[in-house]
């Protein structure tokens, strides 16, 4: 593993104070970080949606950037690398502009996912896990995907692609290095769905108001429960 | 917070009370509403085994080796008792073949990746992975697969390393991290076969608590830096004492082997510590080890210090205070003393003032309150403090000064049952979970107070107001405590005490816990080392009678404090500095462990003090501490080598251990006392430990009742001083119950107390009786039965002093008014600085850091310098230049810089006046 340059060298500092500014991060993903955890009773809840913006700027989830998600939502950055690196589609360790993905499950190992994947690593020249010298593309070898029917399945970007033989990866291949299906398959870390499913569409000033909402109705219950405590008191008083 | 606040008092009484009973093993068992499975069978005597599971933190539920079978309305099921509660009519069964059988397999899959490399391994023989595969586990795995392997072991802070290969995942380091120090700087990275503890890339474990971590850690995973391979578990011999690094007093065990100590580990102290340690207080042994100890009395014989015999010494000792004093007995000072026990405090304080007449006596250096307002502001304890509604910090920063008792405070804020409220001139490490943190200038504090409890007094400026109506409101109902010490060194601790006078004079009920932050300052203070009062906690005037009736003499008027010593010392020519009465020149000087040269803030103050006396005496333990300007070395035993008493920050009075014989010819302290005064031509009258201690418990009005059967029988909680006002009586260890092992390995045994009587020093100990308990613990009921002080009661003896009230005037001085060019130093704490026990322990020297000077933003733009570059400090009569960064904490006008420590430029004692109120400085470019 090279291991990911330091964020901030040095003892962690003693004195608290306000955290530091995000120093990595675009202010367009800073922005758009505030906006999610505004989302959210707690800040820290929108951790995972932070990460998947970071690594749609960098492609992959930079220790920098970690550090900075960590002083957004108010945890520590061991914390973050502590989630991040539960899950599979972050990614804590550098990935190359494409990330190939080869199911082997079984269905995909009847249809002949071994041998694409053999294919895979010698036509690349790396080892599953690896990333071609040029930083093109990341082998990696998933677990079933839900495309049984088109087996030996393979994703890229975690877009389907299509039963694939060795001659057609091959194919698949070039064309992602020359950039010929840029349209459909983005760069690694592109996110669609994170930004759709997350209620962005909603609007800020309605996500405002919802939650003014709902903070009114807690006051308005933990009031009415205080009324019914102060009364069962004086009754028993 | 206001719900919170209306629901306290209620909802702990109920909980309290409600119990449910079940069934365990076929016994009917009584058990509190919400318990634990887990601990209500300990508490019954049923130990169910366990690796997760913590009695002071979370239960998480994650090693399943607590497996019992519950019987409900499924049948019985397996279930973690750690993570169910009790509840009533249950049918459980912890020893059935379907537990023993999870057991059994529980053990073999946590073995599976264990490395099994325990000949090697550092907690071989005080395992809980070791001891409970034996007691329930399998006699064979089944596994002949590759285990996962690490690189082993890798550090994860300057003290503490880890290796992945033997961590079982029970997380307890990671949620010691962030549930009770709150760093979680260490965490679970990876998932499945690939987990492991580890650190974020680069960025340490660099908390104050990490070596608790090491403590509780059920396997061999995380090891301490300077026990590693130090020593085996069986080959130790162990000690319960209580660690004197601050005045917190945590309970610990000294374990050590061949006259060295080898570990500390906390001990889990109800009221106290709840088992954590921070690492300054596990680490700082080193020092006691340390080849550089004082083995011999040295006398000053042409310029340098030359070993003689302790006749010689005391000989020299005592022409030199006899002639200090031929003007009058105030021409000696004695300055120290927070490193004795309460014994070899009260000895010397009878030798000053009972023999030599002198009231000069200081245990705080100038960076303490006035002992009036911290032996008379009523005391709360620790435990107040966290269950009162709101604490008022009025201290320097907790997590610097008093560690454990920021953990303490820190959990209760952070549970949501405590209010914190932080009047200070920075931001500390508590400012980020408090209600409210209203910012000062130095000089402000008794403003700030005044105003808190009255609404008509003027805002001293700069003041929020509407952090100040919340403050109000907070502190306006419910139990209040005030924890009062000194946010900063460079303002007088008379005007911070005065902030906790008018908070005392305006609310009667509120409780009172000095931050004093020297080992056993809260001791000497009680044993009278401070001007104007006497042992016991009484003033000096109302308690002359009664302490004439047994001591030679008794001082005629109150003394000078530290500061006023070295004025008076240095002399009318020293720096201009007069002193407040000339009448008789501080001539001679007794050190008790103080260097003041680098404890007091006032650096140029004490160099002068020292080169003005005549004739200077250290007692001292570490050659680094020593003064070039002593005459005489008395060399003393240190903590761990020496039996006796400690009292902390609460009154609470704890018995220490001894462990190791001390160096050379190094003596206890109330030895050293009890000898100079036998070359005085007097009689201490103490002629062992004990004596000292009975003395105490017959002389002094606040120790009344605190026998030594007493003590002995209160165990490690040890009792709260007074007994009779105090309201708090013995209390009863409840958590973690004698059966749990797991909770704190390495602890041999937590209720023994063997200090080994050292020949000369103990006597055997009186037979305790659980009569002597109830008497002392009742305190008034000690006095009722009119027990005997002395022998001249038919001729109408004094009667037994009051204590000490809340101070009416403390003398607070006025705070000259500021102009716009003036900036107000503040001059804060560290836990790890230049001071002698970190200096002598290798694993924390390293440690000290180097911070920059501190300055508000806008003033750091005013002066044109940017965050990182030199800006020159000038004082009145000093100067340094320093690079300075921005903290937007500090208000306008204040800056901030760290006591003792190195900084580049020089270093901030320089700058410090102790003898103005603020110090007040100029900030300009180079
Ligand atoms: S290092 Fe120790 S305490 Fe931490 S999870 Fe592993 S076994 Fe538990
Ligand atoms: S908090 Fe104080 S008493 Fe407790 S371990 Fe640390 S130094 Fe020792
Ligand atoms: S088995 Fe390959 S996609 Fe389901
Ligand atoms: S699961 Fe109960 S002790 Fe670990």
């Amino acid at each position: 593993m090279s291991g990911p340059p330091s964020p901030s060298p040095g003892p962690a500092p003693r004195r608290a104070g306000a955290p530091p500014a995000p120093s990595h991060l675009s202010a367009e993903t800073v922005e758009r970080a505030r906006e999610l955890i505004a989302l959210y009773p707690e800040a820290r809840s929108a951790l995972i949606p932070l990460c998947h913006l970071a690594q749609e700027q960098d492609g992959w989830l930079r220790p920098e950037a970690m550090a900075d998600i960590a002083a957004l939502v108010g945890v520590t950055p061991a914390e973050v690398y502590g989630t991040a690196s539960f899950y599979d589609m972050l990614h804590t360790e550098p990935v190359g502009t494409h990330l190939v993905s080869v199911c082997t499950n079984i269905a995909c190992l009847l249809g002949g996912a071994a041998e694409l994947l053999e294919h895979a690593e010698t036509s690349l020249g790396v080892n599953v896990g690896g990333t071609t010298v040029d930083g093109a593309i990341t082998l990696e070898e998933a677990e079933c995907l839900a495309d049984c029917d088109r087996a030996p399945c393979v994703q890229v970007n975690h877009r389907y692609v299509g039963a694939q033989t060795p001659e057609s990866f091959d194919r698949l291949v070039a064309d992602l290095r020359t950039g010929a299906r840029a349209d459909e398959i983005p760069r690694h870390g592109t996110l669609v769905r994170v930004r759709r499913s997350v209620g962005l569409r909603a609007g800020r000033d309605r996500v405002v108001a919802e939650r003014a909402a709902m903070a009114a109705a807690q006051a308005a219950r933990a009031e009415e429960a205080a009324a019914a405590a102060a009364g069962r008191k004086e009754g028993s008083a | 917070m206001a719900d919170r606040d209306a629901a306290r008092p209620g909802a702990g009484q109920d909980a309290a009370e409600a119990t449910v009973t079940f069934t365990l093993d076929g016994r009917e068992v009584t058990a509190r509403k919400g318990e634990m499975l887990i601990a209500a069978a300990e508490r019954a005597g049923t130990f169910i085994p366990r690796f997760c599971y913590h009695p002071r933190m979370s239960s998480v539920g994650v090693c399943r080796m607590c497996l019992v079978e519950v019987s409900g309305p499924r049948g019985a099921t397996l279930q973690p008792s750690c993570f169910i509660e009790a509840t009533e009519g249950a049918v459980v069964d912890t020893l059935s073949d379907k537990v023993k059988k999870a057991q059994d397999g529980v053990l073999e899959f946590l073995l599976v990746n264990h490395p099994l490399d325990c000949p090697v391994c550092d907690k071989g023989g005080e395992c809980p992975l070791q001891d409970q595969t034996l007691a329930y586990g399998p006699g064979e795995s089944r596994f002949v697969e590759e285990k996962r392997h690490f690189e082993k072991p890798i550090p994860v802070s300057e003290l503490v390393l880890l290796d992945r290969e033997r961590c079982i995942q029970c997380s307890r380091c990671t949620r010691f991290a962030s549930e009770v120090a709150g760093e979680a700087q260490i965490d679970f990275i990876g998932r499945g076969e690939e987990i492991e503890v580890n650190t974020f890339p680069d960025l340490p474990f660099s908390s104050y608590f990490s070596g608790n971590t090491v403590q509780i850690c059920p396997v061999g995973a995380l090891t301490a830096a300077p026990y590693r391979f130090a020593a085996r578990p069986w080959d130790l011999d162990q000690v319960e004492s209580t660690c004197t690094t601050c005045a917190v007093g945590c309970r610990v065990a000294v374990q050590s082997s061949a006259n060295r100590v080898t570990r500390l580990l906390g001990i889990d102290s109800d009221p106290v510590n709840h088992g954590w340690l921070c690492d300054k207080g596990r680490f700082a042994f080193e020092a006691v080890n340390d080849g550089d100890r004082v083995t011999e009395p040295m006398v000053r014989i042409d310029g340098e210090l030359t070993p003689v015999t302790w006749h010689e010494a005391l000989e020299r000792v005592a022409d030199g205070l006899r002639s200090a004093a031929a003007d009058g007995p105030e021409g000696i000072g004695f300055i120290g003393g927070a490193r004795l026990t309460n014994e070899g405090a009260y000895a010397w304080t009878k030798l000053a003032k009972g023999v030599l007449g002198t009231d000069s006596v200081d245990a705080q250096l100038g960076d303490g309150l006035p002992a009036a307002a911290v032996l008379g502001l009523p005391r709360a304890t620790i435990d107040q403090a966290a269950t009162a509604a709101t604490v008022v910090l009025l201290a320097g920063d907790l997590r610097e000064e008093l560690p454990v008792l920021y953990l303490r405070l820190r959990s209760r804020v952070v549970g949501g049952d405590l209010s914190l409220v932080e009047l200070s001139p920075q931001a500390t490490a508590s400012t980020p979970f408090a209600s409210v943190s209203l910012r000062y200038r130095p000089g402000d504090a008794a403003g700030l107070a005044r105003a808190m409890v009255d609404d008509t007094a003027s805002l001293p400026a700069g003041t929020d107001p509407a952090a100040l109506a919340e403050a109000r409101r907070l502190t306006g109902s419910g139990p209040v405590v005030v924890v009062i010490g000194r946010p900063s060194l460079a303002e007088d601790g008379r005007l911070v005490a005065e902030a906790a006078r008018i908070l005392a004079e305006a609310r009667p009920d509120c409780r009172f816990l000095p931050a004093l932050r020297r080992g056993n300052v809260l001791g000497a203070l009680d044993m009278g080392m401070a001007p104007g009062v006497l042992p016991g906690r009484v003033d000096l005037d109302d308690a002359r009678a009664w302490f004439a009736r047994e001591w030679d003499t008794v001082p005629e008027r109150a003394g000078r404090d530290t500061v006023g010593m070295l004025r008076s010392a240095a002399g009318p020519a020293a720096g201009g500095s007069g002193d407040p009465d000339p009448t008789v020149r501080v001539r001679a000087l007794v050190l008790l462990g103080a260097d003041p040269t680098g404890d007091l803030p006032d650096a140029r103050l004490a160099g002068e003090g020292l080169d003005g006396a005549e004739f200077v005496v250290q007692v001292a333990s570490s050659t680094a501490a020593l003064s070039t300007r002593a005459d005489v070395v008395l060399p003393a035993a240190e903590a761990h080598e020496r039996p006796g008493t400690t009292t902390n920050i609460e009154g609470r009075v704890t018995r220490l251990g001894q462990k190791l014989v001390p160096p050379g010819q190094a003596w206890p302290d109330w030895m050293i006392a009890a000898e100079l005064a036998s070359h005085l031509d007097a009689d201490l009258g103490l002629d062992s430990l004990h004596g000292v201690w009975d003395e105490v418990e017959r002389l002094a009005p606040a120790y009344r009742g605190i026998t030594r059967s007493v003590l002995e029988a209160a165990g490690g909680d040890g009792v709260v001083a007074p007994l009779a006002t105090s309201g708090v009586g013995i209390s009863r260890r409840s958590v973690p119950g004698p059966l749990d092992p797991i909770a704190f390995p390495g602890v041999e045994s937590v209720e023994r107390q063997g200090a080994p009587p050292r020949a000369g020093f103990a006597e055997s100990p009186t037979a305790v009786t659980t009569a002597a308990v109830a008497t002392g613990g009742e305190g008034g009921a000690a006095d009722a039965s009119g027990r005997e002080d002395g022998g001249t009661e038919g001729d109408g003896p004094p009667a037994r002093p009051p204590l000490l009230g809340v101070p009416a005037d403390l003398g607070a001085p006025r705070v000259p008014p500021t102009d716009s060019y003036t900036s107000r130093l503040v001059a804060s704490r560290r836990l790890y600085d230049r001071g002698a026990a970190v200096a002598a322990s290798p694993a924390l020297a390293a440690l000290v850091p180097e911070p920059p000077v501190r300055v508000n933003p806008h003033d750091l733009d005013d002066l044109g310098v940017a965050p990182g570059g030199d800006v020159l400090v000038r004082t009145a009569t000093a100067s340094l230049v320093a690079p300075a960064v921005a903290d937007p904490s500090l208000p306008r006008k204040v800056v901030a810089a760290d006591f003792n420590l190195p900084l580049a430029g020089g270093s901030i004692a320089d700058l410090i006046d102790a003898t103005a109120p603020v110090t007040e400085l100029r900030l300009e470019t180079p």
